[in-house]
């Protein structure tokens, strides 16, 4: 900036071509070669999200991804909560994971899954604490979170895998950090409860994946309805119907609507999901239903 | 990012990356016309950004290494991690560290530390050295150019 009558020219960002600059893009695509090329041995990839926190999104990921194995599919399930990470425990993988020749291999869960979750690399107990400057926090752990779920994706040993099932923590940018690395998956189960205030909250999560052009999206209504443990009548558990208005509103399709059974919670705290623990259940029936729809669209 | 210098119309050159050790980063840029020099500073919170990109200012070194953002982001992994490594088969190339390398080692802000402690093993590993001490640590800075470290 000058003070006379003339402005010099500086040239924009565009207009100069600089080697140094170009290496740091070259870097960035290298990652996103990586990333494509691990996935590239992915027949479907599947996200569980929700706008909304504890409605279930980690119990339907455990259940859909040991159902899947369990009828003989390759199956991975990546848990992407890094900071409340719960799917290894629900799948029953212990232990860490093991260097192997190109990345870290996933540990084996119930009915064979793969399983990657930060919950197996940390010491038992140990709550995941980010290393960085305390100051302005939320904008660089935003970043290495993102930067941590693409390694988990790419530096992983999945293999060929006909499934590999995505448990993301709630709110609906996770969905926008997941496409923004890799694309649109190819389904996306989005979970709720029958309650108002889950529709009101996960109507927005709907509702972005319909702008970001998602192609396969299934609405899973969790708790939906209790049976009598006596006489097996079903009632609702909530007095709202929240996921049919949604899925009236949205128009999604209901994929699912899983009645509330304890055990449920009580097997995968085990490790051992119900589709594997008591399959003949309502609950397990409706679980390894919508794990068919996932993999058969 | 790029650095023009104003005067010749010309874009700058990298020179180094230093990182002193107190979480900030220093690039220095230079003029291939008239050689003039600039240093660009990065804060702690800039400094982490970039680290959390999985990029290198400059271009890498080396290779990025399975898990390296996620071993070196979360406190306690990286020695975690390592136990999963050992308990593996030995990699070709695995060096020792001395007593007084891993003090040194020690000083390395945390969240950098795992990235240091590879660029240093690769470094030995690369020239046949079997064991990692604070003279190596030295000739490596100096060749690689990882002042700070």
């Amino acid at each position: 900036m000058s003070g006379g009558s003339e402005r010099r020219r500086i040239r924009t960002y565009h207009e100069v071509a600089d080697p140094g600059a170009e290496s740091v893009v070259g870097q960035v695509v290298e990652q996103r070669r990586r990333l494509r090329e691990r996935l590239a041995g992915v027949g479907r990839l599947v996200a569980v999200g929700s706008g909304k926190g504890g409605v279930g999104k980690s119990a339907i990921s455990a259940n859909v991804a040991a159902a899947l194995a369990a009828s003989g599919r390759a199956v991975g399930a990546l848990d992407a909560d890094l900071d409340g990470p719960s799917l290894a425990r629900m799948l029953g993988a212990r232990g860490g994971l093991a260097r192997g020749d190109s990345g870290f291999r996933p540990a084996r869960g119930a009915a064979g899954v793969g399983v990657v979750s930060m919950d197996l690399l940390v010491a038992e107990g140990a709550p995941v604490r980010w290393r960085g400057p305390e100051e302005h926090r939320f904008a660089w752990q935003s970043v290495i979170e993102t930067g941590a779920l693409r390694e988990f994706l790419s530096d992983v040993e999945w293999g060929a895998l006909d499934v590999l099932v995505l448990d993301l923590p709630p709110g609906t940018e996770k969905l926008a950090r997941l496409i923004d690395l890799v694309g649109s998956p190819d389904a996306v189960l989005i979970v709720t409860t029958p309650s108002e205030a889950a529709r009101h909250v996960v109507a927005k999560s709907a509702r972005f994946l319909e702008d970001a052009g998602v192609r396969e999206v299934g609405l899973v209504a969790n708790m939906a309805t209790w049976s009598c443990p006596h006489c097996g009548v079903a009632e609702p558990l909530f007095a709202a119907d929240g996921a049919r208005r949604l899925a009236r509103d949205s128009g999604l399709e209901l994929w699912a609507e899983v009645p509330f059974d304890p055990r449920i919670a009580a097997d995968t705290d085990e490790g051992m999901p119900i589709v594997l623990s008591a399959p003949e259940r309502p609950a397990a029936r409706s679980l390894a239903a919508l794990a068919e729809r996932v993999a058969a669209p | 990012m790029k650095f023009l210098c104003i005067g010749c119309d010309a874009v700058m050159d990298y020179v180094e990356r230093r990182l002193p050790g107190d979480g900030t980063m220093a690039v220095v840029y230079a003029c291939p016309a008239c050689g003039k020099e600039t240093a660009m500073l990065a804060n702690p919170m800039e400094t982490r950004l970039v680290s959390g990109l999985g990029i290198e200012v400059g271009g890498r070194s080396v290779p990025p290494e399975p898990l390296e953002l996620v071993r070196s982001s979360v406190e306690g992994l990286e020695e975690r991690a390592e136990g999963v490594a050992e308990a593996a088969p030995p990699r070709p190339g695995g060096v020792r560290w001395s007593e007084d390398a891993r003090e040194r080692l020690m000083a390395v802000p945390s969240f950098v530390r795992g990235m240091v402690k590879r660029i240093y093993g690769e470094y030995a590993a690369e020239r046949g050295i079997e064991e990692i001490t604070p003279e190596i640590m030295d000739r490596a800075r100096s060749e690689l150019g990882l002042e700070g470290m």
